[in-house]
């Protein structure tokens, strides 16, 4: 009877993402923030059902995410977020997979897990709460932490040289790389998009405040007052420019980079560097992973690199095609009495 | 079926001379092939209608410094005409392919026994590299013995010398010569490891060849040697009828956990770290990929085990595999199992410890390991194989048990039944029951931590539209799955799970008794050790000893006759390779003294050890 019914599927919108748990984090967290991008980013991934979304997590604030997504979750152990996973996606290959990690969970108990990870360019969706300190533990120096730092643990001053988790992730040979902070909600919500759209590992490092323990960390750079002097928005196929009127750019001679005024000096655009996310060389990208090692750089936001290599979990399953085309599929009576057997009558 | 005896045209016959049973050990270098040779006389003793148990032992270096009493590698293999419970106490025959090999070995040897030694191998660099001052074979240390000294190397070049082949290669084919000559002396047919060699070389021809005429040349010249005037004869065993096959614990393994795969309809997800001497079941289920099975290779022990939770949350049957150190490394990750109620079993193949001990060798001493080797109250289930053809049935047990209780489970074998093999009658596929698997698709009545009636939670997997979960380590509200910090929840919580795997008790076999179901003495062992009890136990009821046996393949729980059977007796003697594992489970939950016998060498036990004790322990006289 209700066939003149037009059958439609309605939009999702950002709530149906929300679980009916209280959200713990500390007033003002960073994670707030993250929570609401990725609330609102989901309804958009328009080829992902919500029932085939899976949230890994580890251990640390963090990984309480998957606690706050109405899809499946997974809320793991210290580190091994990336290698449940994997283990997810290996297992069913229609899943779209997400970890929610931190940096200690991910850097530092959890390396091993990441590199691997991304070498063998498992089809995951790494977002990295980096907020430089262990929050849950109250207030440890973390992996990434900057070398000199006062924290519980190091009253007289970290001695520890801190990671850069774009630079690792490149070097482990990841094929999607992204920065963004948990202050600019619009940028996070488009490299979202441009991760959940990748085929591969995509890492997406966020700079995330500790209201509680390391407030104020990336203020340096993400304080509106000098926010456009520090922060540098790449964008594909566009010079890599910054500043309040977009007056400065990025040179390259050579592989040193410096920072020129485009108005001055006989400077113009033509002399700034075009971005290539997609350069197959991992030259440029790797060049801009530490441009902010150098004080008087800005901190680049936006996608470093996108590449495209064969997935392992599809690999996997190409296999187990192959094989099964080749010899047939697997018959089990068959094969226990194939090779030597003899009769005992 | 009877093979035919292999009859070499040109020759006279030898004398025969009749055996039940013989232990054969060939010893040489590690790279001098004596693994291939081993399992190669086995094959074709198996088939030639024997029974037999065999015994690989081989140092943990790859190819130690040759000549080196460190690097020798030996291969024991005991067959019969009757029942072979074990690889054989002390060796009738040792094939000695260097004077390392002796040294070795001679300890072990039968008194009596008999030596055949390649003579071009005693060098006077080879005896030094052994440490013999003089050369043993000549110098009567070797009294007592029969030495059969034989220029294994000269005779094989001499078969070759048309061949094409490098020096080295020719030399490689030593051991077919051996193995030629062995056939020749137990009277065994050359054709099987012909077809082998075939099958092995089939780009090689040249291989083909010189394999194949080292292989006969070393069956001719003990039909031509006047060194030999006798060969033994060792009739079929009467096994039950059926097809055979040969079979190691850790094929067996990996066929057991395919079969699972097949019976459960679930498609096998195996997250492994290659570790010594578990390797081979990873290797073999990455051959299976025609029957679906997805095996990781995984970055270490601790992703080998969470990818296979994370697989088995995704609705794979999930499997990792390991041995006693990758078990510690997992230890956390059990746990993530066992509170997250998912379905999991690890096969741990135990060997030497603690830390990294001795990879190649043997030991039953990761039980409490199994047991508790994790934080917090955390039961889960172990059960253990009892020789390497019951691994396929224990694994397929594993699996069953993972399931219908939503646990982790331990399947516990040994490095001796993982790389030991016996003749094994092949179990149709029809024969093999079903495992049921219920994926919960109702999202009405959907409440994480529901309970059945075997207190298990529902199998939820992502894809199915409103049944969207979230599950963790964080203690979780019982039915709604909620993270809850209730004192009274958390309680429930910590008893349901043990409840959980206490409820198995009635869905497993009561604990059997062989011999008298009361008396005087029972021997109780458990996984690898049951070949070398059985054996002991027999003897010693042949000789009137009031003595019977009982053999725990379920630890956790335990049978529900356990305790009955167990006080049936005036005494009870438990022999472990370990310091007593089990004697400390058994007293704790039945609070009854027992005997042990512990001998942690490396090595099975001899089942003259155990007949010792046994005899020892009735007063008898040894």
């Amino acid at each position: 009877m209700a066939d003149n019914i037009e059958i439609k599927q309605m939009k999702l919108t950002a709530k149906d993402f929300a679980t009916d748990q209280d959200v713990r984090w500390c007033p003002g967290c960073g994670d707030y923030s993250i929570l609401a991008q990725v609330q609102r980013s989901f309804p958009d991934l328009v080829d992902v059902k919500k029932e085939d979304i899976v949230w890994v997590s580890g251990i640390g604030c963090s990984s309480r995410f998957p606690y706050y997504m109405d899809t499946y979750g997974f809320h793991g152990i210290h580190g091994r977020a990336p290698a449940i996973a994997t283990g997810v996606k290996i297992a069913n290959p229609e899943l779209s997979v997400w970890v929610a990690t931190g940096d200690g969970d991910l850097l530092s108990i959890g390396g091993n897990h990441f590199i691997h990870a991304c070498r063998k360019n498992i089809d995951l969706k790494v977002l990295l709460f980096n907020n430089r300190i262990y929050g849950l533990t109250k207030g440890q120096y973390s992996p990434t932490s900057e070398k000199g730092k006062k924290t519980k643990t190091s009253p007289f001053g970290s001695v520890d040289f801190p990671f850069n988790p774009v630079s690792l992730a490149l070097g482990a040979e990841a094929t999607f790389v992204a920065r963004c902070t948990d202050r600019d909600s619009k940028h996070m919500q488009q490299m979202i998009k441009r991760a959940a759209e990748h085929k591969g590992i995509a890492f997406i490092e966020i700079y995330q405040n500790c209201v509680i323990f390391n407030d104020g960390t990336f203020d340096a750079m993400t304080d509106k007052a000098v926010k456009d002097d520090m922060l540098l928005y790449m964008e594909q196929g566009k010079p890599l420019l910054f500043g309040k009127n977009k007056e400065k750019g990025i040179k390259i001679d050579g592989a040193v980079p410096s920072v020129i005024n485009i108005n001055e000096n006989g400077n113009s655009v033509n002399d700034v560097l075009i971005h290539d996310e997609f350069d197959l060389s991992p030259v440029r990208s790797t060049i801009l992973a530490h441009l902010a090692d150098s004080p008087n750089f800005p901190t680049p936001m936006g996608v470093f690199r996108q590449i495209f290599r064969p997935t392992v979990d599809g690999e996997i399953h190409r296999q187990v095609k192959e094989v099964k085309a080749l010899k047939g599929e697997g018959d089990l009576e068959k094969m226990l009495f194939s090779g030597n057997t003899w009769e005992v009558n | 079926m009877k093979k035919k005896p292999y009859v070499s045209k040109m020759i006279k016959e030898k004398e025969f001379q009749n055996l039940s049973e013989v232990t054969v050990r060939f010893a040489g270098d590690s790279g001098d092939g004596m693994q291939l040779t081993g399992s190669q006389f086995s094959d074709t003793t198996a088939v030639w209608g024997n029974d037999l148990s065999t015994l690989p032992d081989y140092p943990a270096e790859i190819r130690a410094p040759s000549g080196t009493v460190y690097g020798v590698s030996g291969f024991q293999l005991h067959f019969g005409s009757m029942d072979v419970h074990t690889p054989g106490d002390r060796p009738d025959i040792l094939v000695a392919m260097n004077p390392a090999a002796i040294k070795k070995n001679l300890p072990e040897l039968k008194a009596g026994g008999m030596i055949i030694a390649n003579t071009d191998a005693f060098d006077a660099k080879n005896l030094k590299l052994a440490k013999y001052e003089t050369n043993p074979l000549e110098d009567n240390s070797l009294e007592g013995f029969e030495i059969y000294p034989v220029p294994i190397t000269t005779l094989t070049f001499k078969a070759l010398e048309n061949s094409e082949l490098s020096q080295k290669d020719i030399s490689r084919c030593k051991n077919f010569f051996a193995l030629g000559l062995m056939y020749w002396l137990y009277n065994r047919p050359l054709d099987q490891t012909i077809e082998w060699i075939k099958n092995k070389f089939k780009n090689k021809p040249e291989y083909i060849e010189a394999n194949k005429s080292a292989l006969e040349a070393g069956y001719n010249f003990g039909e031509n040697t006047e060194l030999f005037t006798i060969r033994y004869q060792v009739e079929p065993a009467q096994l039950p009828k059926g097809v055979y096959r040969s079979i190691s614990g850790n094929e067996a393994t990996a066929l057991g956990c395919l079969a699972a795969s097949v019976k459960s309809g679930l498609p096998l997800f195996l997250g492994s770290y290659p570790i010594t001497p578990a390797t081979e079941i990873l290797q073999y289920l990455s051959n299976y990929k025609n029957f679906g099975v997805k095996t990781f290779q995984a970055e270490d022990e601790i992703a080998g085990i969470t990818s296979a939770i994370g697989a088995s949350f995704a609705g794979n049957l999930a499997l990792t595999t390991t041995s006693g150190p990758g078990l510690a490394l997992k230890s956390e990750a059990l746990g993530l199992a066992i509170m997250t109620e998912l379905p999991l079993v690890v096969v741990n193949v135990q060997r030497g410890g603690p830390s990294t001990g001795l990879p190649t060798k043997t030991e039953q001493s990761d039980l409490l390991q199994a047991m508790y080797g994790r934080n917090g109250d955390s039961p889960l289930a172990v059960i253990a194989a009892s020789t390497p053809s019951d691994c396929f049935y224990m694994a397929i047990e594993a699996f069953r048990l993972a399931i219908k209780y939503m646990c982790p489970v331990i399947l516990l074998t040994d490095g001796y039944l993982a790389n030991g093999s016996e003749p094994w009658k092949i179990p149709h596929v029809s024969e093999l029951a079903d495992i049921p698997v219920k994926f919960w698709s109702d999202k009405e009545t959907y409440q994480t931590y529901l309970r059945d009636e075997f207190l298990s939670r529902p199998w939820a997997k992502p894809g199915t539209p409103g049944l969207e979960h979230r599950i963790g380590g964080l203690e979780k509200a019982n039915i709604t799955g909620a993270v809850s910090y209730d004192h009274d929840n958390h309680d429930l919580m910590v008893k349901l799970r043990e409840q959980k795997i206490q409820n198995m008790v009635c869905d497993i076999p009561d604990l059997e008794v062989t011999g008298d179901e009361q008396g005087e003495l029972l021997v109780l062992g458990w996984g690898g050790t049951f070949g070398a009890i059985t054996e002991a136990v027999l003897r010693c009821r042949k000789a009137g000893y009031n003595v019977s046996q009982a053999h725990l393949k379920y630890l956790n729980p335990m049978p529900a006759n356990t305790g009955k059977v167990l006080k049936s007796f005036k005494k009870v003697l438990i022999p472990e390779i370990n310091l007593g594992q089990l004697a400390m489970l058994i007293k704790s939950k039945f609070v009854i003294p027992v005997e042990q016998f512990n001998l942690v060498r490396g090595l099975p036990f001899k089942s003259s050890d155990i007949e010792e004790r046994i005899i020892d322990l009735l007063g008898g006289k040894i």
